[in-house]
């Protein structure tokens, strides 16, 4: 589904600020799978995303999607495959718009056309799709008025209604309280397995990484340093998986441990 | 009298409603509009006095406003350049553009030929034809804003609404942002082009330095407009907007012929309207901050209300 091949990314090349936040990456995710990323700070998880979704452009290597060769599209034509949900709960909505507008508008991707395609027969779909998130009866209503995990729920509901073929979700509930926070995960797994969606999502809650989908990847300075599937995922503990960081990068984990949560 | 202030307020509220689109539609601060007005104006009239007619003339005015539009989006967007500094860009090009269109004269006089503002006495003959200058005026206004209501009902007017507000939603659901600003762009500077010759028409002749200082002023009858009343609804933002141009070409009225009490001569409107979009843009801000300490200070209420509550059982 998503290959990944030799990707490399260097920011301010030639500067003495240069940077290398990813080196020689390859991943390949198949369809279907939810794949956990981990990490510290820094550790090259959203410049990945980035890479993927087109925010900026690779330095080398190559991005297929459904054996497509996506590297050098722009991010609006990328937008065909991936739904992408930020950590920033104002970035996937209209604040100035209704719900329902909110809701037409991601309703079919690509460049929009003189038409009124807002008729009463979608805003029943839109009614029914509203339910699980309770705004069925603020249709009406400026996002601008919801609350952010109001905001993020449905952010998350436009980007299923395309049917993308990878949902990239990056951090998506970090910014929320954690009341909301888990009503927003719960949803996301929701609709991951009602729509069977192929997902990748970074988190810093090494147990819910652990719990949650079938492969955790952990990525440091650049690199995927652990690539976990399947039965071997299962057994997986938190304290395991900080001896295998340990174990690999031969360096302390302490100093990184309060930026993941267990 | 009044009749005419209307008029007048009338044709400057469809160049007010252009600034609407890149102002606050876009919320891009476009600066093309002190060009395009005053080629819309020279266009029209050209194609008036070469024999063309009114109504190609309009389109004309229009296309070529669409057209400069265009220049500044492209400017914007392929170089990388801040739509500020594209906008005075244009603009300033538009300056010699315009003299050219003029045939390298600073004015063009409407004389001897049929503009609107005949021809509306003649249709309308059973009121006196400075009301039938009004009707006319007014006519044309209904309609364009009833179709920019409707072009911003539609899909891709809903599109280019979201794309103010928030970039990444559009790009999110596959459109080109770049796209969506040369239409908004090419649509905001139509209008003002067909202010332009309507005003030529208006005022009989099409003059080089029409459109200086026009975008401070569409600014002003823009903050007029948010003053009457809040509504998120495209038909009662554009309604508003007209309602603001009226209102500032009334204020300018008022100014010109009363101002001498208080020492005001016309050359000073520039100042006072720079002063007014000022004044407009703290008090909205303070609005919005006031609206803000009183949420908080309701949340607070609450809290402590709850807590009493608490406390008592």
């Amino acid at each position: 589904m998503l290959d990944i091949k030799h990707v490399t990314k260097v920011f301010f090349p030639g500067t003495v600020n240069e940077k290398v936040a990813l080196e020689d990456i390859n991943l390949h995710v198949n369809e279907g799978d939810v794949v956990c990323v981990i990490g510290s700070n820094g550790s090259g998880k959203s410049t990945l995303f980035n890479m993927i979704a087109g925010t900026f452009p690779v330095t080398n290597g190559t991005i297929s999607i459904n054996g497509k060769d996506i590297t050098s599209a722009p991010e609006y034509k990328r937008a065909f495959y991936i739904g992408r949900i930020f950590q920033d709960p104002t970035k996937g909505t209209s604040a100035n718009m209704s719900i329902e507008d909110n809701m037409n508008l991601a309703y079919t991707k690509g460049m929009k056309g003189i038409r009124f395609s807002l008729t009463n027969e979608r805003r029943n779909e839109f009614r029914r799709l509203l339910e699980p998130i309770g705004l069925e009866d603020r249709m009406q209503d400026n996002v601008g008025l919801l609350s952010g995990g109001q905001r993020q729920a449905l952010t998350l509901l436009m980007a299923t209604l395309s049917h993308p073929s990878l949902m990239l979700l990056d951090e998506h509930t970090a910014a929320l309280d954690p009341r909301n926070a888990e009503v927003v995960m719960e949803l996301t797994k929701h609709y991951i397995e009602k729509e069977k969606l192929t997902a990748m999502m970074v988190t810093h809650n090494m147990q819910f990484a652990i719990d949650y989908g079938n492969r955790l990847i952990m990525m440091d300075e650049g690199h995927i340093i652990l690539d976990i599937s399947g039965e071997e995922k299962s057994k997986l503990t938190v304290p395991a998986l900080v001896d295998k960081f340990r174990e690999i990068r031969k360096k302390d984990y302490t100093s990184d441990e309060g930026l993941l949560t267990e | 009298m009044i009749e005419g202030i209307f008029v007048e307020g009338l044709i400057f509220a469809i160049m007010a409603l252009g600034i609407l689109i890149s102002y606050r539609i876009l919320d891009l601060a476009d600066l093309t509009c002190d060009g395009s007005v005053a080629t819309g104006a020279a266009v029209a009239t050209m194609c008036i006095v070469n024999g063309l007619g009114i109504t190609i003339g309009l389109v004309m005015a229009f296309l070529s406003g669409v057209l400069c539009g265009l220049v500044t989006a492209v400017i914007h967007n392929k170089l990388r350049i801040p739509a500020l500094l594209a906008g005075i860009l244009t603009m300033t090009m538009l300056y010699s553009v315009n003299l050219r269109i003029l045939g390298n004269k600073a004015n063009v006089s409407l004389v001897r030929v049929d503009t609107l503002y005949r021809l509306f006495p003649k249709w309308f003959s059973f009121i006196p034809s400075d009301w039938a200058a009004l009707l006319g005026t007014l006519i044309f206004v209904v309609v364009v804003t009833v179709l920019m209501d409707l072009f911003f009902r539609s899909d891709i007017g809903m599109a280019i609404g979201a794309l103010g507000g928030n970039e990444q939603v559009i790009i999110s659901q596959g459109m080109n942002p770049s796209v969506l600003k040369m239409i908004g762009l090419g649509l905001s500077n139509g209008l003002i082009a067909l202010s332009g010759g309507l005003l030529a028409q208006y005022q009989g002749f099409a003059d080089a330095n029409l459109g200086q200082g026009m975008v401070v002023q569409g600014l002003a009858a823009v903050m007029i407009g948010e003053f009457l009343f809040s509504s998120n609804k495209i038909s009662l933002i554009t309604l508003r907007c007209i309602l603001g141009g009226i209102i500032y070409k009334g204020l300018m009225f008022l100014g010109r012929k009363y101002g001498y009490l208080i020492g005001i001569t016309p050359n000073d409107f520039k100042l006072l309207t720079g002063i007014l979009v000022i004044i407009s843009l703290t008090v909205a801000k303070t609005r919005a901050l006031a609206s803000d300490k009183g949420a908080r200070k309701k949340a607070i209420e609450r809290t402590m209300a709850h807590m009493k509550e608490d406390n008592n059982a």
